[in-house]
């Protein structure tokens, strides 16, 4: 299946892909309607330091712990992709204690967010990748295993 | 066509089915739980009673997971007696069961030391199972004086998920803090200080002596009068099924790192086991949710003839009480940081080179990180530590860790 996949030597820790995941994620069809003036919220994050940049985001995995620790059965798969039905999630955040890279949050209601490729936003595919000025972030298929 | 048998219905027994779907599609499957209810997330109870899900959106798998997994289901039955010479198991309902491979999923039960005067109550209430649940929201109303016995996170969780029903509540426990058993004398103050500014009253560091009738006269001399009481000590494992057909138990079945236990053909998962706890190098009772999804998933792999191993077992909790996150995980073995304000704690734990164990209130982002450092056991010393101890992020692991995880399927 298709993947967000991040090459860290390209990236310039510009963090749009925040604002482009936060707007694709938000609902709303202008981006200054959605963004301006408030927290955003994405779900991709860029971490680093002076030198280094990288985005983060769900890798969505092989056998995905948070799926499998989900209390409520929130978590689960749809073709390969992690989805979270936030209608069944309660907010207990075991999501967020054990997903080892961190990908996981709390949404503004409680209920966790995550990355869901956009699958079903009316971006229809990643914002983080279609927007990465530099394709430090790319959404394509790769081998398992394969870096 | 194998016989798949298994024995309670939660979180193993469905994450058993799985496992054992994963590599067969055509075993015979039967399972057996002393459920009404289809299978749901047992620690979902409170949040039922705090009105954060309902009984349909309780179901872990969904209401059709038996019908699309072909089992066999029995609910509100139970299994009286195991023959594994034999290989079956006798029901409540006088029905044998045969079995190629069995998985023993029985969960465990709530504890309590006998309180002198409390067959005087006439509302009492352990608080494990939906049923009890059901049961409290039918019992209580907005004027009801809810005591509960017991600050763990049951009775706390318990406690949040009535206040907005009750007139009041109360928990006590014999402990001087709550949630003793997760948070340290440091990090307990804060989360008392919070459940108190949320209205419960607690009554720390004392407990019920005996009951009369709606009065607790407590160790203290105090007496506590109450409509309701809700007991929340504690759990043990339920082993008997296994320990008296001659299966290795202690506190827990004992199970191996593929979930089988002492018995040939026979496996266990959940909270009736006792098995290896990675952050401790001993075995233990790491009763959670998430542990019993991966040993019953473990198990019924095996039981399907495949090689799986649960070997990076810890105790592992998150909670919310009123909006105040608490994280636990592992072993607390030695500190090696703590950063302590009014509001949140953070405390790491490390020995012999790896991280054992933390405790988070309040931040809690990206605490899986730390999880993953315990149950991978990664050396410290191959990571920028220092770092990772003040934020966790993936910066501190280095540039080929991330081109693994950040630029390959994982």
């Amino acid at each position: 299946m298709k993947r967000v996949y991040v090459n860290e030597e390209w990236c310039l820790g510009c963090h749009l892909c925040e604002f482009n995941c936060a707007f694709a994620n938000s609902g709303e069809s202008d981006m200054v309607k959605a963004l301006k003036g408030k927290p955003i919220r994405p779900r991709i994050r860029v971490e680093g330091d002076d030198r280094i940049t990288y985005a983060v985001s769900c890798r969505h995995c092989l056998d995905p712990l948070c799926i499998r620790s989900c209390i409520s059965g929130a978590l689960h798969k749809e073709d390969g992709v992690v989805c979270i039905d936030r209608e069944k999630c309660v907010g207990c955040l075991t999501c967020v204690l054990v997903c080892p890279y961190g990908a996981v949050q709390p949404g503004p209601d409680g209920a966790a967010m995550k990355c869901e490729l956009c699958l079903k936003n009316a971006c229809g595919e990643p914002a983080c990748a279609a927007g990465c000025p530099n394709r430090a972030i790319v959404y394509e298929e790769r081998e398992e295993g394969q870096a | 066509m194998k016989k798949y048998l298994i024995i309670g219905g939660s979180i193993a027994g469905v994450s058993c089915v799985e496992g054992i779907r994963s590599r067969d599609k055509e075993g015979e499957i039967t399972l057996v739980t002393s459920e009404p209810f289809s299978n749901y997330g047992r620690p979902l109870i409170s949040y039922y009673l705090e009105g954060k899900t309902d009984v349909k959106r309780m179901s872990w798998r969904g209401e059709d997971f038996y019908e699309r997994n072909r089992v066999d289901v029995r609910h509100a039955v139970t299994a009286e007696k195991l023959e594994p010479e034999a290989k079956r198991v006798l029901l409540s309902t006088g029905e044998a069961l045969p079995y190629d491979a069995l998985c023993l999923c029985l969960g465990s039960h709530p504890f309590s030391p006998r309180f002198e005067g409390v067959e005087t109550v006439e509302n009492r209430f352990f608080f494990t199972t939906l049923s009890d649940a059901l049961a409290l929201e039918k019992t209580v109303t907005k004027t009801s004086r809810v005591l509960v016995v017991g600050a763990g996170f049951i009775g706390l969780k318990c406690a949040e998920g009535l206040r907005d029903r009750a007139g009041s509540v109360t928990v006590c426990d014999l402990a001087e803090h709550a949630m003793s058993a997760n948070l340290d004398a440091d990090c307990a103050p804060i989360l008392e200080k919070h459940l108190e500014a949320n209205g419960l009253r607690l009554m720390l560091g004392d407990t019920v002596e005996r009951f009369e009738g709606q009065t607790a006269h407590m160790k203290s001399g105090q007496t506590v009068g109450f409509d309701v009481l809700v007991i929340a000590i504690g759990t043990r494992p339920n082993v008997s099924l296994l320990a008296e057909a001659g299966g290795g138990v202690n506190k827990g079945i004992l199970v191996g790192e593929g979930m089988e236990t002492s018995l040939p053909g026979i496996w266990a998962a959940g909270d009736c086991t006792e098995s290896m706890d990675v952050s401790a190098g001993a075995t233990g009772l790491l009763a959670v949710l998430p542990n019993a999804s991966l040993q019953g998933f473990c198990a019924g792999v095996n039981m399907a003839g495949g090689s799986e191993r649960f070997d990076k077992g810890i105790k592992m909790n998150s909670i919310g009480f009123f909006g105040l996150h608490i994280m636990s995980a592992g072993t607390y073995t030695e500190p090696v940081y703590t950063e302590l304000t009014d509001t949140g704690c953070k405390k790491l734990f490390a020995k012999d080179g790896v991280l054992t164990g933390f405790i988070l209130l309040g931040d809690t982002a990206r605490a899986g990180i730390y999880t993953s450092l315990i149950r991978e056991r990664t050396p410290l010393e191959t990571i920028d530590f220092e770092a990772v101890k003040k934020e966790p992020s993936l910066l501190p692991f280095g540039q080929d860790y991330r081109a693994k995880k950040l630029g390959g399927a994982v």
